[in-house]
């Protein structure tokens, strides 16, 4: 009920840095001083920063993994089944799993729902596609998010999150310019 | 300060210096949101010219089916094959360079890899052409060549290379389209946040899925981007492979060989890297782009040509060899009919093509200078299609009986349903060029200084 009173909701605190130095620098003080709901934004990927947040998610090696396992199974059952089960054909006595023939098949659908699993699963966990995110509301970062501009945001859903002490805290890391990110 | 940023970013020397992320997002997007040179215009005209050609051919040859190709017997596979081993060859060297290179931490894959994918992408389209117009029927080709359980209560025969081939080929090309399509995305978003009018960005929007550089997306994205790469390392090697079981499985004198799965797959990369070459060196002069693809990174394609080269070479070489050492009469008879029969000119062309001309590039100076090596590139692309041209047909037209020999005449239909394939090429080139970072932005990012958090040693 408290929210109705509110102007507009916040999603959080948005602070630009000036290189990914700057910003790994930001990340590893807010996550160590005890901030959850944190997310960094940078337009290349910047080793170590995801893990200085803490993050590290390994699921999309495992769809990777249940992908191929799944058309490995898949290809070979639907040689096995089409060639020996469903429309066997006796070619000169030879077996009807001739499974060295399959191979090739199982290899190729492998692969392909591997890679499929790998593509669709790293965007589902990313929760892509999105059409709204609370981040572009800001105007720099619509301006150079995505060029040149380094950004971390601490999310008001935070335990932590308090509008004047995550403000100050921010200020302490010495950012270009903080803004506050509307729900 | 300069030499250190230089010792901490190993791929810094394969960019001019100087260079930060606003100026790389600038000078590559700047090619989409600026205005198209003139030459734009004459190249994406002469492309769409052509390709009404291959519109031409290929609905006169649904209006009268197949015989108004040269294929006959006992030549039943002709230009329909040649063209499509061609234009498959060719898309290997873009998984080459955007996956197995990748994986080897080549880093002077970055400013070529996204040309070279959309060259992979459009080469694949334009051999699916042929397999599936050379059924006659296209709109049945689904049904011949896919399973699915139908009233006939028929499947495809899972023992025949042919499905093999379907199977390869048709997960090369959707495997292809997706690494293209996930390496896009940032670079789409950048795009997305440069667009002037709202339609664009809208559109750019869209493809862009949102994306909004989170550093946990990043995480997820270069994991996925690594495992891409990981799995079409295997396919792309596999792709050449199989379609080399279509000729190598047979009986045929020429074709039953063990030495073509790497035979093809060395042609395939070798006929890839002249063709990257020979759409690179035009479009860094058109739109400057020497900063970003160097000196050294032609010197690099022209290497992995040269070695490539050789590798096919040496192929030809023991073709001719098995030919005489198997002392099989047939055998011998094929590569003697090579180099003699009525087809020697194309078998002597095709060694000077890719066996004579490539020595070239031993030398550094060829290597470097663009338009010797342009010239040696064209004389591949050419070769290439010799070789195939010579192992189809001359295989094929003289077998085991001189009773059932035969001759093979391409017909003008032939030739214009290739040369309109290669405007169907010209023409998705330069929409891309148009529509999308012809270089991977956010990779070259990368390679500066600046994406690299200082005091970060043990991720490095």
């Amino acid at each position: 009920m408290a929210e109705i009173d509110q102007p507009a909701a916040l999603y959080g605190l948005m602070a630009e840095f000036t290189d990914a130095t700057d910003l790994t620098r930001a990340a590893t003080t807010v996550y160590a001083d005890g901030y959850r709901q944190i997310d960094a934004f940078t337009p290349a990927p910047v080793h170590g920063l995801a893990e200085a947040m803490g993050y590290d998610d390994r699921r999309v090696q495992k769809f990777t993994f249940t992908g191929g396992l799944l058309g490995m199974i898949g290809g070979f059952g639907l040689c096995y089944w089409t060639m020996a089960i469903d429309y066997p054909l006796n070619i000169g006595g030879r077996p009807l799993n001739s499974w060295p023939a399959f191979i090739i098949p199982t290899f190729e659908t492998t692969i392909l729902l591997a890679a499929l699993l790998t593509a669709g699963s790293m965007l589902v966990l990313n929760g892509l596609p999105q059409l709204y995110h609370p981040v572009f509301n800001v105007g720099a970062f619509r301006a150079t998010a995505s060029s040149t501009g380094f950004f971390l945001c601490i999310e008001s859903t935070d335990p932590k999150f308090d509008l004047a002490r995550t403000r100050a805290l921010l200020e302490g890391l010495h950012p270009k310019a903080i803004s506050e990110v509307d729900a | 300060m300069l030499d250190h940023a230089k010792e901490s970013v190993p791929g810094a020397r394969f960019l001019a210096p100087g260079h930060n992320f606003g100026s790389i997002t600038d000078k590559i997007s700047g090619i989409i949101t600026g205005r198209a040179p003139f030459s734009w215009f004459i190249g994406f005209l002469i492309g769409f010219s052509i390709l009404q050609l291959l519109l031409v051919s290929l609905t006169y040859l649904v209006f009268k089916g197949t015989g108004i190709w040269g294929v006959n017997n006992p030549v039943g596979w002709g230009f329909a094959i040649i063209n499509f081993v061609w234009w498959i060859g060719i898309g290997h060297a873009g998984t080459l360079i955007s996956a197995i290179l990748l994986l080897f931490r080549q880093q002077w894959r970055t400013s070529i890899n996204r040309a070279a994918e959309a060259m992979t992408v459009f080469a694949v389209g334009c051999a699916a052409v042929f397999p599936i117009f050379h059924t006659g029927r296209p709109w049945l080709a689904a049904y011949w060549l896919f399973p699915y359980p139908n009233t006939m209560a028929l499947w495809p025969n899972f023992r025949s290379p042919l499905i093999w081939d379907v199977f390869a080929v048709s997960t090369y090309a959707t495997v292809s389209i997706v690494f293209w399509y996930i390496g896009l995305i940032p670079d789409l978003a950048t795009m997305r946040d440069r667009a002037k009018s709202p339609v664009v960005r809208r559109l750019y929007g869209l493809f862009s899925l949102g994306w909004r550089g989170s550093a946990v997306h990043w995480q997820r994205y270069e994991t996925a981007s690594l495992l891409l790469a990981g799995l079409s390392t295997p396919l792309v090697l596999s792709v050449h492979t199989v379609v080399s079981f279509d000729f190598a499985v047979s009986v045929i004198p020429g074709w039953h060989a063990t030495i073509f799965p790497p035979y093809f797959v060395a042609g395939a990369v070798y006929a890839g890297f002249a063709m990257v070459l020979t759409l690179l060196i035009p479009m860094r002069a058109i739109y400057g782009l020497h900063d970003f693809i160097t000196e050294r990174h032609i010197n690099n394609m022209a290497k992995v040509t040269l070695v490539t080269g050789l590798i096919v070479f040496y192929g030809y070489c023991m073709e001719a060899f098995f030919g005489w050492y198997s002392a099989n009469e047939f055998e011998a008879y094929m590569i003697l009919n090579r180099m003699q029969g009525p087809y020697a000119p194309y078998y002597w062309a095709l060694i000077f093509c890719n066996g004579v001309v490539p020595q070239l590039l031993w030398s550094h100076k060829v290597r470097t200078s663009v338009l010797p090596l342009f010239a040696v590139c064209m004389a591949v692309n050419v070769g290439m299609w010799l070789e195939r041209f010579v192992i189809v047909v001359t295989s094929l037209h003289r077998d085991y009986l001189p009773g059932s020999w035969g001759m093979y005449y391409p017909t003008v239909w032939d030739w214009s349903t290739f040369i309109g394939t290669m405007g169907l090429f010209l023409t998705l080139f330069y929409l891309f060029i148009r529509v999308l970072p012809l270089i991977s932005i956010f990779e070259i990012r990368a390679l500066t200084p600046a994406a690299h958090a200082k005091g970060d040693t043990h991720h490095g």
